[in-house]
């Protein structure tokens, strides 16, 4: 049995530890709001873009394989492929990391060609370079409250690798926000560009200006940095969610073992108590005895 | 007579809404170019500059970067790289681009692809340098 000031230190440290998750799990729940609102906001124009895709690609079942732009062409054979790894920056998440860490490394292993690794986020190159997989780009700091801008460069290392034939996929893994408590892991196809095959509804004999193909060819390059920029807000959404589980489960634990702790405590500090009365009568009795 | 429905989105947020515009000066790639109501199906690119909305006899005006612009039914639709009113345009930060992308095309040790660059900064940065002195000139009057 732990001597009654060795427990209470412990439920101190305890209610301490409490304290700090409890503050972990309010600043994540502020951040997952805002990282809803920015995902939430960004709807609109992904949407648009979309359509417009979509009707700019009317045509292309109809051209020649050297006449389709070169981001929308699919390649005839799959010699490597590139794989974009979303993952949080810092751990306290649960097991979020290292569920997209598991799916990266079952994407590497089951495919058949060799895989180049571009890592956003620090747990994900961490993982990597542990295992001593080579990466050909790292980012981090991006995923906490990612902007606009950050996609840009994200973005230029897939364009250019795939023009440069250097790989002839590229696929993004992150995890998708399903719920405050769920997050799935989700790989989308980015290049070469799907375009979106959805009906639609309404049709115009829309003037292109300057033509067709160029305004095609200003839009695909922002077409795959918005599906980026989509992932990392998923991602951040994500992150803080599970964040924000994870420090509510830890609350939740410190205090139930308050609980227990105190419920120690009491029983120490009875048992200290009936000892010294016992000694106490013993004594007593002891020197009436004696007289 | 039928007016125009005018959104203005960016990436990151709706920028501008509005359903009673009268007509819409963007800088086209093509040159400026005027929508009013009952304008054909366009589709076109925007290059860095001012576009001016017209709206209940009033001009505004925001700063706007690169962009596509799609016209159908009354409604125009902008999908901006970004997208400013005069008010939100950090004066200091415009200068220092410009300057920046003065500077560098004044060195002229650099390929097409870094000259296109400096030049596309220097437009953006001389864009909302623009609008910001209109807005202070109109206010000032």
């Amino acid at each position: 049995m732990l001597s009654l000031r060795l427990i209470r230190r412990r439920i101190r440290t305890v209610q301490n530890i409490a304290k700090v998750t409890r503050a972990m799990e309010l600043v994540a729940a502020s951040k997952m709001r805002r990282a809803q609102m920015a995902a939430l906001a960004s709807r609109p124009y992904a949407e648009r873009m979309r359509w417009v895709l979509a009707d700019l690609a009317e045509t292309i079942p109809f051209l020649e394989p050297e006449q389709i732009h070169p981001l929308l062409r699919p390649r005839p054979q799959v010699r490597a492929v590139e794989l974009i790894l979303i993952t949080p920056d810092r751990g306290l998440c649960g097991g979020l990391p290292s569920h997209l860490n598991r799916e990266a490394v079952q994407f590497i292993t089951q495919i058949s060609c060799p895989v180049r690794l571009v890592t956003v986020g620090r747990k994900g190159r961490d993982f990597f370079l542990r295992f001593g997989h080579q990466l050909v780009a790292e980012f981090t700091g991006i995923t906490d409250r990612p902007t606009y801008e950050d996609v840009i460069p994200i973005a230029q290392v897939a364009m250019q690798d795939y023009l440069s034939e250097e790989v002839d996929a590229v696929h993004l893994l992150y995890p998708r926000f399903v719920s405050t408590t769920v997050q799935k892991p989700e790989l989308l196809k980015l290049l070469p560009v799907e375009p979106p095959t959805e009906k639609i509804t309404w049709r115009y004999d829309y003037i292109y200006e300057p033509g067709r193909e160029a305004v095609l060819a200003e839009l695909l390059p922002r077409y795959i940095e918005r599906q980026i920029y989509g992932a990392l807000l998923e991602a951040s959404a994500s992150e803080h969610s599970a964040r924000m589980v994870a420090m509510r489960n830890a609350t939740d634990n410190a205090n139930e073992l308050v609980k227990e702790l105190t419920l120690l405590a009491n029983k120490a500090r009875q048992e200290s108590i009936t000892k010294e009365l016992l000694e106490l009568v013993a004594g007593m009795e002891a020197l009436k005895a004696q007289r | 007579m039928a007016l125009l429905k005018l959104e203005i989105i960016t990436a990151e947020r709706i920028v501008y809404s509005a359903e009673d515009v009268e007509k819409v000066v963007i800088p086209g790639v093509e040159g400026e170019l005027t929508v009013l109501p009952r304008h054909a199906p366009l589709m076109t690119m925007i290059q860095p500059g001012i576009l001016r909305i017209g709206r209940g006899g009033q001009e505004e005006e925001l700063a706007i970067h690169g962009g596509f612009i799609e016209v159908r039914e009354n409604k125009v639709t902008i999908l901006a790289d970004a997208a400013e009113r005069a008010e939100e345009i950090d004066v200091e930060r415009a200068e220092a681009a410009r300057r920046r992308a003065q500077e560098r095309m004044a060195q002229r040790r650099m390929d097409d692809i870094e000259w296109a660059m400096a030049q596309a900064a220097l437009r953006r940065a001389l864009a909302r340098l623009k609008l910001v002195e209109r807005a202070r000139r109109r206010r000032g009057r």
